[in-house]
């Protein structure tokens, strides 16, 4: 998100730098599970969501992009009655989302269990190749001379006359204002400007195997929520669905947690019962940031003019392209093509 | 199934096998997991069953004490097992295996990593033709199946391990076809001086050394192989001369061969300190990126423990002392009173680590050895990603070994990134002009070795799974 809004600063003519403690696009876009799904997005979010698809696909093969349409399944009838009430207030949002039978979910995916009880599919459903995310950007930035640091970690920021002073071990950047995209290091960061958000992070699981014959075409996805699988052109399969690891952003990059690694598994083999002998090639984590409303931060740091933070998206791996450019415009103080979200704004009393 | 235990070691080589017996002297319960299914680690590894009688040799001698020992013990031996993942809970570590294609656990109040070095081959081109293997994997095969390794064999690396390849291969009934070590004569010279109180393998190494002159074998001297032909498998090696720095030089000779056995010195295997937490730091002298130690294994991690080459190389013989020293820190961790002299156990674990460093010296790479993987060589085996990819990934912007995995799946593949990842990193210093040490490696992340979705994911009941509360619309 940092680096779109950095491009679309530049493209707006202003000067941005890009800082990062570690290297572009390995926090949580770089380590997700790529799913590009209109029906795992908020109903509210879905005008959001259906043009960041537009701008993964036109992002295209540089991010192994892939539009293979997605299904979602549900394997009792209350998950049926759940598919069916979600989906179809998703659907009035705008996302193509239609109920297929039995039979055709069958010819297009013969291989998912048959114990099917309703499926939903979307056309538009995809996914791209978090990895590539860093490398991506990386060539973007520097493309359209966006200065960059990695491997910045920083220690301070100060006000000075006509912006702030941001320091790390041996360097200075001086700037006029200030984004805040940091994922979920959010927290810490408006900390240092004396602004407390409640952000909170997730922390995902997702799994790889190893290379497989071909088992599935379409991104996969449970009535819950709680899986996502989807199969890459060399073979591997990727299996995600928001299962909850250890850890926190200050102590690192999180732990995986076993039992929910069983789970997820567990229900993937459900899904997909040819992986069962499939060998997990790793298991890794990241952070997904949140507030108690589940809405985006985007918009000023409450109390500051030219300090803005950008964050917490909900479904931040799709709309991060598009939602970082809109904040591009909004600091460019242009229009913004759909509203932004105040990051002052009351929140409900955290529940998880 | 036993769960709750006070000492748990992974790793049944010289250094965990001393710990296990050690700390089992001290009313504790220790259970001692490892791959194979005896113990005894790669230097000590156990003829294969099927096999009633063989010649005594000096590593089935002390593995059959050792063996002995164990079984006669109160050591819990957990073998033929795989540890995924450790965990750490709040007053103890809690173990992840596979055993017969079940996951099991159990809960340690202390815990000894002892799961030794793995072989860092230099990639060179031809290195992934059939009939290339490493130096300790050929002592795996003679170890455990007694069978010399093709017709005619080349061997060529660092260090003792290259003499002791050829002589088990003639002792087995192979051929060698040549020699050819990095080191020079000189090189062995300077290693004299801590050979000498080891005078008995001393002794054993200049054995191997004479027998292949007296067989007319040709042993190259500082030379390298700097190339493996071959269609579908080895046919022959290109090898040069070298400098001091072991860059090749000079004009190209040739060996005809149907295998060869090479190896650039051992590295820790250090994923599993990892994932316990606990800090790496370089050491070149110690095989390149190590654990973090203090005095007698103890690291950054309460409760867990470190020692063998895992910790740095430094040889089967410190392993064996080292080990000591560890199961005795865990037993004192556990508020045990020791009884051992652990004075006396320390100065043997200098003397026989200086024997074991003087060892490993001959083995450091020097900044030659990294000339020998040529642009179009494959570094990354499991990925097939040759060195020229990895050095636009480089040039592009990509500045980590994270960076470079992400980038061009480099380290991606079924071995995580064993193999790989040291030439990666000194692709990246070399490209960034930094020093190794601040290239550090990718973060670890579990299974420690591939694991199938049904051991992970075990017996399941749809009705049983945890749903969470839905997502908010």
């Amino acid at each position: 998100m940092g680096c779109a809004s950095a491009l679309q600063m530049a493209e707006g003519g202003m000067k941005p730098i890009v800082l990062d403690q570690g290297d572009i696009g390995q926090g949580a876009s770089g380590v997700n599970a790529g799913t590009l799904s209109l029906q795992i997005k908020r109903v509210k979010l879905m005008p959001y969501a259906i043009r960041g698809h537009q701008e993964w696909e036109s992002m295209g093969d540089d991010v192994g992009f892939k539009k293979t349409g997605g299904y979602t399944l549900a394997f009792t009838d209350h998950e049926a009655e759940l598919l069916h009430e979600r989906m179809s207030l998703k659907a009035e949002a705008g996302a193509p989302i239609e109920f297929v039978s039995n039979s055709v979910l069958r010819e297009a995916e013969p291989n998912l269990a048959d114990r099917v009880v309703a499926a939903s599919y979307c056309a538009e459903d995809g996914y791209a190749n978090s990895s590539l995310t860093g490398q991506f950007y990386r060539a973007r930035l520097k493309q359209q001379g966006v200065q960059y640091r990695e491997n910045f970690k920083l220690l301070s920021v100060e006000a000075c006359n006509d912006g702030y002073v941001i320091r790390s071990a041996n360097t200075a950047v001086k700037a006029k204002k200030l984004l805040f995209s940091a994922g979920a290091w959010l927290k810490s960061l408006s900390a240092l400007m004396g602004v407390e958000l409640p952000v909170r992070a997730r922390i995902n699981t997702v799994s790889i195997t190893e290379r497989l014959p071909m088992l599935t075409r379409s991104v996969i996805g449970h009535a819950t929520g709680l899986l996502t699988l989807k199969q890459k052109a060399n073979g591997t399969l990727l299996i995600g669905g928001g299962w909850q690891g250890h850890g926190t952003p200050e102590q690192g990059r999180g732990q995986i947690d076993t039992d929910s690694l069983r789970s997820n598994l567990a229900l993937a083999r459900h899904v997909l019962p040819a992986i069962k002998d499939a060998r997990i090639l790793r298991s890794w984590t990241g952070f997904e940031a949140n507030v108690p409303d589940f809405y985006p931060l985007a918009g000023k740091l409450p109390g500051y003019e030219d300090v803005f933070v950008l964050g917490c998206v909900r479904g931040g791996y799709t709309i991060g392209p598009y939602i970082g450019k809109l904040m591009g415009d909004y600091i460019l103080e242009r229009t913004t093509e759909l509203p932004l979200f105040d990051p002052g704004r009351d929140f409900p009393e955290a529940v998880t | 199934m036993i769960t709750d235990i006070d000492i748990a070691i992974i790793g049944a080589g010289p250094a965990g096998c001393n710990a296990a017996l050690i700390a089992a002297e001290y009313n504790l319960s220790v259970v001692m997991l490892d791959e194979q299914a005896s113990p005894g680690g790669q230097v000590w590894r156990e003829k294969s069953r099927a096999i009633l009688n063989a010649p005594r040799t000096p590593e089935s001698v002390a593995g059959g004490l050792i063996r002995n020992a164990i079984s006669q013990s109160n050591v819990s031996h957990l073998g033929g097992v795989r540890v995924w993942h450790i965990e750490r809970s709040e007053d103890a570590f809690v173990i992840h295996y596979e055993n017969a294609g079940v996951s099991c656990f159990l809960n340690c109040r202390s815990l000894v990593i002892a799961t030794g070095a793995r072989e860092y081959v230099q990639p060179i081109p031809g290195w992934t033709l059939p009939g290339v293997l490493g130096m300790a994997a050929a002592t795996s095969i003679f170890k455990q199946d007694l069978i010399p390794i093709g017709s005619k064999m080349v061997v060529s690396g660092t260090g003792p391990l290259v003499f002791f390849v050829a002589a088990e291969q003639q002792r087995l009934g192979g051929k060698i076809s040549a020699v050819v070590t990095s080191n020079t004569f000189l090189d062995w010279m300077k290693a004299l001086p801590a050979m000498l109180f080891r005078p008995r393998l001393l002794f054993r190494g200049l054995r191997w050394i004479i027998a292949l002159y007296v067989n007319r074998i040709p042993v190259y001297w500082g030379h390298t192989v700097t190339r493996v032909e071959g269609k579908s498998s080895v046919s022959r090696v290109e090898f040069k001369k070298i400098r001091k720095d072991w860059t090749p030089q000079g004009e190209p000779k040739f060996i005809d061969c149907d295998c060869v056995s090479m190896g650039s010195g051992l590295i820790p295997a250090f994923e599993p300190f990892q994932l316990v937490g606990i800090s790496l730091e370089h050491n070149s002298d110690l095989g390149g990126w190590v654990p973090k130690q203090e005095l007698d294994g103890r690291t950054n991690v309460d409760g867990c423990f470190i020692c063998g080459d895992g910790a740095g190389i430094r040889g089967s013989l410190a392993a064996e002392t080292h080990g000591k020293l560890a199961g005795l820190s865990a037993v004192a961790f556990l508020g045990a009173k020791i009884s051992h002299p652990i004075e006396k156990l320390r100065r043997e674990h200098a003397k026989a680590t200086s024997f074991g460093e003087a060892m490993s010296k001959l083995s450091i790479p020097r900044p030659g050895l990294t000339k020998l993987t040529t642009a179009q060589t494959v570094v990354c085996r499991c990925e097939g990603v040759t060195r020229a990819e990895i050095e636009e990934e480089i040039s592009l912007g990509a500045q980590s070994t994270i960076s470079v995995k992400s980038g061009v799946r480099a380290g991606m593949g079924l071995c995580g990134g064993k193999f790989c990842q040291t030439a990666i990193t000194d692709l990246i210093a070399k490209a960034k002009s930094c020093p190794v040490n601040e290239i550090v490696p990718p973060t670890a992340r579990p299974p420690l070795r591939p694991v199938s979705v049904n051991t992970l994911a075990g017996d399941f009941n749809y009705s049983d799974l945890p749903i969470s509360k839905p997502a908010p619309l």
